[in-house]
């Protein structure tokens, strides 16, 4: 946050909170590590909001469940604002002292009434103004958030609106209060923070400050490496289209099930002229590869680092050995660079880490050996005395403010991308379930007694409207393409709200469906927003509950 | 919350049973109808899960209503009060009285246990001791519906004799508070109140009253350590599990002089400093139920009492005598016993400070308030008797003197405190009925069972039921009486099946799984559930070599 690139708080600090908002995360599901640390806070007398276009998981914990229509988070989170001023609940001194652009923010939230907000997201008024209280008068607070802020065309809209209530309220910067995004796997930070963001080297440093980038080249022997940021997923999909890319190396992904509007993805990377696929599984993405590099497992197989959401950089050990011919990501880099006529020589883990400490200050004095000892450090970390950073910004509560102040971003509504029409009445989210992981590439190879396989969950009204069973195959359709998936009936899904998640693209392929509308600073696809129709087959024979698929890992359990 | 279904649908029967006693349900997230508002704002979290503790009474209510608690019936009952189901079933299996089997409309639940043993009870689903000892043998008849009714075996004459504790009993209308009144009724709690709180305490303390419940912990410290508890709420539980093996005094107080317990919980609140009152009634005592929950409503009517109290139903478990057991059972949870320390009179019940007291430690209470404090003690004696009953002798009576009131001859040998108490032979029946008394040949008076047995009992069969009374009722959570109780009940039938076996190898691997059980486990269950098997060997002839 602020230019940080992280979380501020830590997962303790969750334990000794008062209030915590989990916004467009269900985080009982998809972060159960981080949800065991927001439990231990609810037993400690924190009250948990979920706002959640779904009744979650998490959402039955919570002491209030704010339902908001899909892409309405910053209506909501506005007139959130708009009661806290309202009701003399803004910390006026911090507003003064540490950020900027209030005047502007507070013009902007004042349109924002209760009655409009109820109207954009649906959820009672009432509930708004209590939610918006219990946040405003309490001590501390935090509010977490995943990728039902992120995967909209407004992502980084969506997001600054939660910063503004984290200012507004004085609630970053201090023990037990921040702003966090939850990350969704192990090294999602460490990714970043490593340089695997178009804009930035390691260290989250800005690649287009010219000192910044002097100082790598020197440190890398006088390298001429792009002055200019690079492209993002998203923009090199568009690249390709345009013919502007032609050769792609992927190392971890799967974009020919996990992009947006599949259909499109698949024929792109089909196209190329030259395909590289570094992974530790055969993908999909690696069948239509020209040249595909087995990799050893990140976990267990290799030795390094890794950086969860408190910004926590750990240890991994290697324990067993690679299956033959999988080798190390840090081998096969270097070897191609020695192919390439470069020779980086065979570095350890270590040394490859040390050579990043001396470039990233927030690193700096994180040595493999206090790494061990601390079990893990939270950057920044200067130097090899800095005991690691607990919570981010405490800076902003010096008098006066040392560094560059917070600023406020007035940010408006904007619906999603994708219009409810009647010809596509039903609104799609997508979303992840506890026992998969993203396209299931690493989760669908063992079975689970919970997974069912994809299915299209709808409310039982929306079933019985529509004259379907539960469990009966429907076609569903957007204005990007149809699947045949079967319904799935499910209370806690409200009339004109559908689920789907993306665990089994052989099964049925959801991407099909989905938006690639992209939000222009984060690159991220609307993936929470799409709309709908469902339409009955009339000629479906009859099919009992959902019947195992290829793919359905689950197929022994149903 | 993890709500996962199972797929059962409650019958309305069902939800009705569980609606009586939480109301309808407000939202599509507490189980009801969808309303508009339920698509779009869901309240629910603290406020539905401080309900937990009515899992126990919703239970009760759906079964007295259908018989049983079926799937469909506990995922309501889950989705009411927000538990997880596999959490919920885990409470029902745990207490003996709540069936997970369709039954019919009626059930009649025979006692097999030691006393109805002895009057010749089989059953092939017999059940432990119904504390209906003085009738032998007993039943419990419980017919299921809308108008629940359970019927215990009916008194033939009154089996109680008492110049103290019992004076009323048998004398006032247990059913009219103006009975108890014209009695000297809610006259203690009157001086009580004169006195205040910290006056209490001390006659309590210097009456020198030991809790009558089977530890025999002096209740004026209690009380003392209670009071000072800075944490609040402070809660009062009575104590009415009565579930040892032979022991029926506090369901004879409760049924015959219920507004004296209303009263002596009244003057525990006060001078502790307690907020609200359980009573904790162990479920084969429904008239003792009935007539406590009707005290207190009159009680309550006319202003005579200043806390809440409420009637909890238990659900058939021995181990919920053990006070944090029943703490875990009035909050929702399997009565599995807790760690102490912390001890209740700082974290108890809900975590709060927590006075427990017995139902007859509290009786005691009166008297010594009214300055007229007997120091006597109540006896429940059955068996092989020609009047079995409580009796109320001054504390340090001699055994034989109590058997002589009873009417026992030729007796072989008594078991005095229950399943958990010790079994003593004709040269022991001088010893005096006090604490100390019997502390003295290693005995205990517990909860006040004396058990008589004849020269015709067939001890061994005794002390087999014993062993499997306690493997039966042993919750299961620590180790050492888990498997200890299961091996001492094999071993012992062991012994006795094999003609020409001395059993000295067996006596010494029982008196080690003795030792293990009561160095390690976490409750006096454990630690006391070889003490009768083990005085058994050694007093009595069971064995071969003997």
């Amino acid at each position: 946050m602020f230019g940080a690139g992280g979380g501020t708080s830590s997962y303790e600090e969750a334990e000794h909170t008062d209030v915590i908002f989990l916004w467009g995360s269900n985080a009982r599901e998809t972060h159960p590590i981080f949800f065991h640390h927001v439990l231990r806070g609810v037993r400690n007398g924190a009250k948990l909001f979920a706002v959640d276009p779904r009744r979650t998981g998490s959402a039955e914990w919570a002491d209030v469940w704010l339902g908001i229509d899909v892409g309405s988070d910053i209506a909501l989170a506005n007139a959130m604002a708009r009661v806290i001023i309202n009701e003399g609940l803004a910390d006026t001194k911090f507003i003064d002292s540490a950020t900027t652009g209030f005047d502007e923010f507070a013009t902007c939230v004042e349109e924002y009434t209760l009655e409009r907000a109820e109207k954009e997201t649906g959820v009672p008024a009432s509930a708004i103004r209590e939610v918006a209280l219990a946040y405003g008068q309490a001590r501390t607070g935090m509010i977490c958030w995943t990728l039902g802020i992120t995967e909209h065309h407004n992502a980084t809209d969506n997001v600054l609106a939660l910063i503004n209530l984290g200012l507004l309220t004085g609630k970053v910067g201090r023990y037990g209060c921040g702003l966090n995004p939850l990350r969704g796997q192990n090294n999602v930070q460490g990714g970043g923070d490593m340089g695997a963001i178009p804009a930035r080297l390691p260290g989250f440093q800005d690649l287009e400050i010219p000192d910044l980038h002097d100082k790598f080249s020197r440190a890398w022997g006088g390298a001429a490496f792009p002055r200019k940021k690079g492209w993002h997923l998203s923009e090199m999909f568009e690249a390709m289209e345009r013919g502007d890319l032609r050769s792609l190396y992927i190392v971890g992904e799967n974009p020919a099930r996990s992009e947006a509007d599949q259909g499109r993805a698949v024929r792109l990377l089909t196209g190329l002229d030259h395909l590289v696929v570094q992974d530790i599984f055969l993908t999909h993405t690696a069948e239509l590869a020209h040249v595909v590099l087995p990799a050893a497992a990140g976990w267990a197989e290799s030795e390094g680092t890794v950086t969860n959401s408190e910004r926590r950089v750990q240890r991994v050990r290697r324990a067993l050995d690679p299956p033959p011919g999988a080798r190390d990501d840090v081998e096969i880099i270097c070897e191609m660079a020695g192919r390439l006529g470069a020779d980086w020589g065979q570095p350890s883990a270590e040394q490859v880490w040390d050579e990043c400490r001396s470039l990233s200050p927030m690193h700096a004095g994180m040595a493999y050996h206090r790494l061990d000892e601390l079990g893990g450090i939270q950057w920044p970390c200067p130097d090899e005395t800095h005991p690691g950073t607990q919570f981010l910004h405490a800076r902003l509560w010096q008098d006066p403010v040392e560094g560059p102040l917070a600023p406020f971003f007035a940010v408006e509504h904007d619906p999603p991308v994708d219009r409810l029409t009647d010809e596509f009445p039903i609104r799609l989210t997508t979303g992840r379930r506890l026992d998969s992981f993203n396209t299931g590439v690493q989760t669908n190879e063992y079975t689970s007694p919970l997974r069912k396989g994809e299915a299209l969950v709808i409310s039982p009204e929306d079933g019985a409207r529509l004259g379907v069973e539960d469990g009966e195959c429907v076609s569903a359709s957007s204005r990007r393409g149809s699947v045949e998936v079967n319904v799935r009936f499910d209370h806690t899904m409200r009339p004109g709200l559908a689920f789907m998640t993306l665990h089994f693209p052989d099964q049925v392929a959801t991407n099909v469906l989905t938006i690639d509308a992209t939000d222009p600073k984060s690159g991220t696809a609307e993936f929470k927003a799409s709309a709908i129709r469902i339409d009955k087959i009339d000629s479906s024979p009859p099919v009992g509950k959902y019947p195992a698929k290829p793919g359905d890992g689950a197929a022994a359990s149903t | 919350m993890d709500i996962r279904t199972t797929g059962g649908a409650a019958t309305d029967a069902e939800m009705a049973a569980v609606d009586g006693l939480l109301g309808k349900p407000e939202s599509l997230w507490e189980g009801g109808e969808r309303r508009p508002a339920d698509d779009h704002v869901g309240y629910g979290g603290r406020a539905v899960r401080s309900q937990r503790h009515m899992l126990l009474p919703v239970l009760h209510s759906i079964q007295d209503r259908v018989g049983w608690v079926s799937r469909g019936a506990l995922e309501y009952a889950c989705r009411r009060l927000s538990i997880p189901p596999a959490e919920a079933y885990g409470v029902v299996s745990f207490y003996a009285r709540f069936g997970r089997e369709p039954r019919g409309e009626k059930a009649v639940h025979v006692c097999d246990d030691i006393v109805c043993m002895l009057a010749g009870a089989k059953a092939e689903h017999g059940v432990p001791c119904l504390g209906l000892c003085d009738r032998a043998p007993a039943t419990l008849t419980e017919r299921y519906g809308e108008a629940y009714t359970a019927e215990q075996t009916a008194h033939e004459s009154p089996q109680f004799a008492g110049a103290k504790l019992l004076r009323r009993a048998g004398v006032v209308d247990p059913e009219s508070l103006d009975s108890y009144r014209s009695h000297g009724g809610f006259e203690p709690l009157r001086r009580a109140r004169q006195m205040g709180p910290a006056t209490v305490i001390q006659k309590v303390t210097e009456a020198g009253l030991l809790g009558r419940g089977g530890a025999a912990f002096p209740t004026g410290r209690k009380w003392e350590s209670v009071a000072k508890e800075p944490a609040r709420p402070h809660y009062l539980v009575c104590n009415a599990d009565e579930s040892e093996t032979g022991t029926f005094k506090d369901r004879v107080l409760m049924e015959n002089d219920p507004f004296a317990l209303v009263e002596g919980m009244a003057i525990a609140a006060l001078a502790t400093g307690c907020e609200k009152g359980y009573v904790y009634i162990r479920d084969e005592y429904p008239l003792a139920r009935r007539r406590v929950g009707n005290a207190i409503a009159q009680a309550r009517e006319a202003g005579l009492l200043e806390i809440d109290v409420e009637v909890r139903r238990g659900a058939g478990a021995y181990i919920c005598g053990e006070e944090t057991a029943l703490f875990n059972s009035i909050e929702g949870k399997r009565g599995e016993p807790r760690n102490k320390p912390p001890f209740p009179v700082q974290v108890g019940l809900f975590g709060k400070p927590t006075l427990v007291n017995n139902v007859e430690t509290l009786f005691n209470v009166l008297d010594i308030v009214n300055g007229d404090f007997g120091n006597t003690r109540l006896f429940c004696v059955s068996g092989h008797v020609d009047a079995a009953g409580v009796y109320e002798v001054p504390m340090g009576t001699p055994l034989r003197t109590l058997l002589r009131q009873a009417g026992a001859r030729d007796v072989q040998a008594v078991l005095l405190g229950g399943a958990a108490g010790s079994f003593l032979t004709p040269d022991q029946f001088d010893v005096p009925l006090s604490f100390e008394g019997v502390r003295a040949i290693g005995a205990t008076l517990g909860s006040g069972a004396v058990i008589v047995f004849d020269e015709t009992a067939d001890m061994k069969q005794v002390m087999l039921r014993i062993a499997r009374f306690f493997r039966d009722e042993s919750c299961g959570q620590c180790v050492p009486c888990r498997v200890g109780t299961k091996r001492q009940e094999e071993i012992l039938e062991r012994m006795f099946q094999k003609p020409n076996n001395d059993g000295q190898a067996d006596v010494a691997l029982l008196s080690d799984i003795a030792q293990a059980m009561r160095d390690a486990s976490i409750c006096g269950l454990g630690q006391t559930a070889a003490n009768a098997i083990a005085s058994g060997l050694t007093q009595l002839k069971v064995l071969n070599s003997g």
